[in-house]
């Protein structure tokens, strides 16, 4: 096949306008699009897949033999965002951030926003994830989550919203560096003639993150994987690679007289500072859940004593829950004074009789969701259902409302990828990576996923999805 | 460096080293049992299974010692522990286990290894071809030890990798080296015996090395001087413990006394050895004392680096 062509698109592309135009953003990418022919973009797509198969960049897929990994599928086309678009987001998502931290730090101390009457209290000390072992207890630069993934997406008319907030082990940053280490290796020209903004630099400012958070100098940072059959387990060892740190599994810490210890060849090694990618019910067997072998018995005494740090802290799952979710707004206005940069998507709680109202009357048009549900489950698209379906969920939804939130249905927006017969749009999201020590700060882009089937909303990689090259182009490089 | 990396690094190199020596041998072997012999050839074929001790294992899943069956059972078998399957496969999940402490040419040389030995595996041993395989799996040895060599930096990650190999090795030299004791039937005529340690000396890559070094024709005495106490072969096993004296004093910090001191004492016992004591004491006599010894050597490397409490 020879040359490529653009396809017509409806709702917001990134990239095309409709009537077949190209965004400012993407001039320069297309005038090198043009020059190439389908095979060669066919090849270049062989090739990332074989070098991603041999340098082992696969994710764990559970209950299939060990050894089994699979690639997540790489689109080679970009997602350009442009510099001012990019401002705001990165202001946005560290608004967020602080105000979380904030919140955080508030409701296991004082909770000013409980007597105030902003939040309810059930919300807070009736959920699952709060942690009373974190009450009154003060962290370094009172952070809490140390690193959050901001989830946003663009709706059909292209206005930014931001999805969810991920403040316990958010993952995928490993693909942002190596999508972009792949997309320089295949198109080193492309990079030579527009100035993307590096991203490389991550793993430094995490390491520098981590050891701000400690109490004194030159701290002993590790981090902790439940191990190499997580999912995530490749992430695991490629940051802890990069930042030059141990690799740690639960049994390679013990706890003794009142510090954390790990296991080496040259005797026991104290450990300051534990980047986590375990859950908080896994951290410690002696306080959480006792069949748990992941953890290290007796950690939580030691981090309650200070002599330890988590990252992210203990209990930081209450800030991210879809129960507290509409309230962010709120909590920036509160604890910052400031109007929030970034949307929320309209959230109705059903909790409230009159939202409830509002749902039952429009459950087909609308995206229902459980609060601590996670994944897709439990889930109602509206749109996508059948009239039993609708039915059966509206008894659900009666019999325990607090149980449910409702959203309208978002026309995610698309972005050309290569497919067999050419260039295609598909749906997207971003998640953009945000570090929180002394100040709060990310690196310029984050980790575009995609879902690969025409039409498909879901861009979750344990469900298919794949991901692509985030480009923030510096201003004057269009 | 945590205990569990270096077991992992340890025993990633161990594994390679003991499948590269695992196909050595069966080359051998293999060649040997295509050779017309007056004798018997059941005993060429029986050797690999004296001489890693899985005779009867093998017995216990097989009526017959058939040569395809052995080849099988020490290439391909997934229910062999020995197998090289088997080791290249726990080499590999050692490999994933430590990836962020080797470089990543490491890495790919080990995972391509993999990827390569699940489509061998496919074809089977007669489709891929015998030799081919053996061949295969010691340019994939020599590729992981090349690629150590030469990527990885001089820390104690390194030390871990090159302990396993010379553990593995002085272990696997002893046990071919015995084999002759083992299967001999009474001396056989003098074109059996040449052959036998002609192949002996190929399975250990050390032919070129004994007529470089010695003028006179192949015979036991010779061949056990060059692979016992000979400093210039790689393989023999005074080159093996001298370089797992030099590694275990180079490891960062105070552990490993023990350790040390087993080493160095084999290795004296080396280098000050002489052929006309081990003829005395008996060369299978000789051997079953060296691999208590460096299997000692081992337990106590476990217990001092590996499994510190």
């Amino acid at each position: 096949m020879g040359p490529l062509s653009l396809p017509d698109v409806s709702g917001y592309d990134e990239m095309i306008l409709p009537g077949g135009k190209v965004r400012d953003a993407y001039k320069g990418y297309h005038r090198w699009l043009l020059g190439q022919v389908h095979d060669g973009l066919l090849r270049k797509r062989k090739e990332a897949e074989l070098q991603f198969h041999r340098v082992g960049i696969t994710f764990n897929v559970y209950g299939e033999e060990s050894g089994i990994e699979r690639l997540i599928p790489f689109d080679a086309l970009p997602r350009v965002i442009p510099a001012a678009d990019w401002r705001r987001l990165e202001q946005g998502a560290i608004q967020r951030v602080r105000a979380l931290n904030l919140f955080l730090h508030d409701i296991y101390h004082d909770q000013a926003i409980v007597r105030t009457g902003l939040v309810p209290a059930e919300q807070i000390f009736g959920n699952a994830q709060y942690q009373p072992c974190m009450q009154d207890l003060d962290l370094p630069n009172r952070v809490y989550s140390h690193i959050s993934g901001v989830d946003v997406i663009r709706d059909g008319e292209g206005t930014w919203y931001v999805l969810e907030d991920n403040l316990r082990t958010p993952s995928g940053v490993s693909y942002m560096i190596e999508n972009r280490r792949m997309m320089m290796r295949l198109f080193p020209e492309l990079f030579a003639h527009q100035s993307v903004a590096p991203v490389e630099h991550y793993p430094s400012l995490l390491l520098e993150t981590l050891q701000e958070s400690g109490n004194g100098p030159n701290p002993t940072v590790v981090l902790l994987t439940p191990g190499r059959f997580n999912s995530a387990y490749f992430e695991h060892a490629f940051l802890a690679q990069q930042m030059g740190i141990e690799l740690v599994e639960g049994a390679d810490l013990f706890v003794k007289d009142g510090f954390v210890f790990m296991r080496t060849t040259a005797g026991p090694q104290r450990v300051d500072v534990i980047y986590r990618r375990i859950d908080d019910d896994y951290l410690d067997p002696l306080a959480f859940r006792p069949d748990s072998m992941l953890g290290v018995p007796g950690l939580l005494s030691v981090y309650r004593d200070g002599n330890v740090i988590l990252a992210n802290a203990m209990g930081t799952g209450v800030g991210d829950d879809k129960s507290i979710y509409p309230y962010v707004p709120d909590l920036i206005r509160f604890y910052l004074d400031e109007e929030p940069i970034l949307a929320n998507v309209p959230t109705w709680q059903c909790r409230d009789p009159k939202a409830l109202d509002h749902v039952l009357a429009h459950l087909p048009e609308l995206v229902i969701k459980e609060v601590h549900g996670a994944g897709g489950y439990g889930m109602l698209v509206g749109p996508a259902a059948s009239r039993a379906e609708i039915e059966a969920f509206r008894e659900r939804l009666k019999a325990r409302p607090a149980n449910y939130i409702a959203q309208p249905t978002l026309s995610l927006s698309t972005c050309p990828i290569f497919v067999e017969e050419g260039i295609a749009p598909r749906h997207i999201d971003l998640r953009p990576f945000v570090l929180s020590g002394k100040e709060t700060r990310l690196v310029p882009g984050g980790l575009t996923r995609v879902a690969m089937s025409a039409g498909s909303l879901v861009v979750n990689s344990s469900q298919g999805g794949g991901t692509k090259d985030t480009w923030v182009l510096e201003d004057g490089s269009c | 460096m945590l205990s569990r990396t270096a077991a992992d690094l340890y025993w990633l190199s161990r594994y390679f080293e003991r499948a590269e020596n695992t196909a050595r041998m069966l080359d051998v072997a293999w060649n040997l049992s295509l050779i017309p012999f007056a004798v018997d050839a059941r005993e060429e074929i029986t050797a690999p299974l004296v001489i890693t001790g899985s005779l009867a294992s093998y017995q216990a899943a097989h009526d017959d010692i058939r040569v395809d069956e052995v080849m099988h059972f020490f290439t391909l078998d997934d229910g062999n522990p020995g197998s090289i399957f088997h080791c290249l496969r726990t080499a590999r999940e050692s490999a994933h286990a430590v990836r962020g402490k080797i470089t990543a040419e490491m890495w790919e040389s080990v995972n391509s290894t993999w990827l390569e030995l699940r489509e061998i595996r496919e074809l089977g041993l007669e489709g891929y071809g015998a030799s081919e395989f053996f061949d295969w799996v010691k340019n994939r040895s020599h590729l992981f030890r090349g690629a150590t060599y030469g990527t990885s930096i001089r820390n104690d990650a390194f030390r871990f990798l090159r302990l396993g190999t010379f553990i593995e090795r002085a272990d696997s030299t002893a046990r071919i080296l015995d084999v002759k004791h083992q299967i001999d039937s009474a001396a056989g005529d003098g074109a059996v015996d040449f052959y036998r340690w002609h192949a002996l000396l190929r399975s250990v890559g050390a032919y070129e090395a004994y007529r470089e070094i010695y003028s006179e024709p192949i015979n036991a005495e010779r061949v056990s001087e060059l692979l016992i106490l000979r400093p210039e072969v790689p393989r023999s096993l005074r080159s093996c413990m001298q370089m797992l004296c030099e590694l275990l004093p180079a490891i960062e910090g105070h552990a490993g006394q023990q350790s040390k001191r087993l080493a160095a004492v084999q290795f004296a016992r080396l280098q000050y050895g002489d052929l006309d004591h081990i003829v005395d004491t008996g060369l299978h006599e000789y051997l079953t004392d060296f691999l208590r010894r460096i299997n000692e050597l081992a337990d106590t490397i476990r217990e001092e680096y590996l499994e510190v409490v």
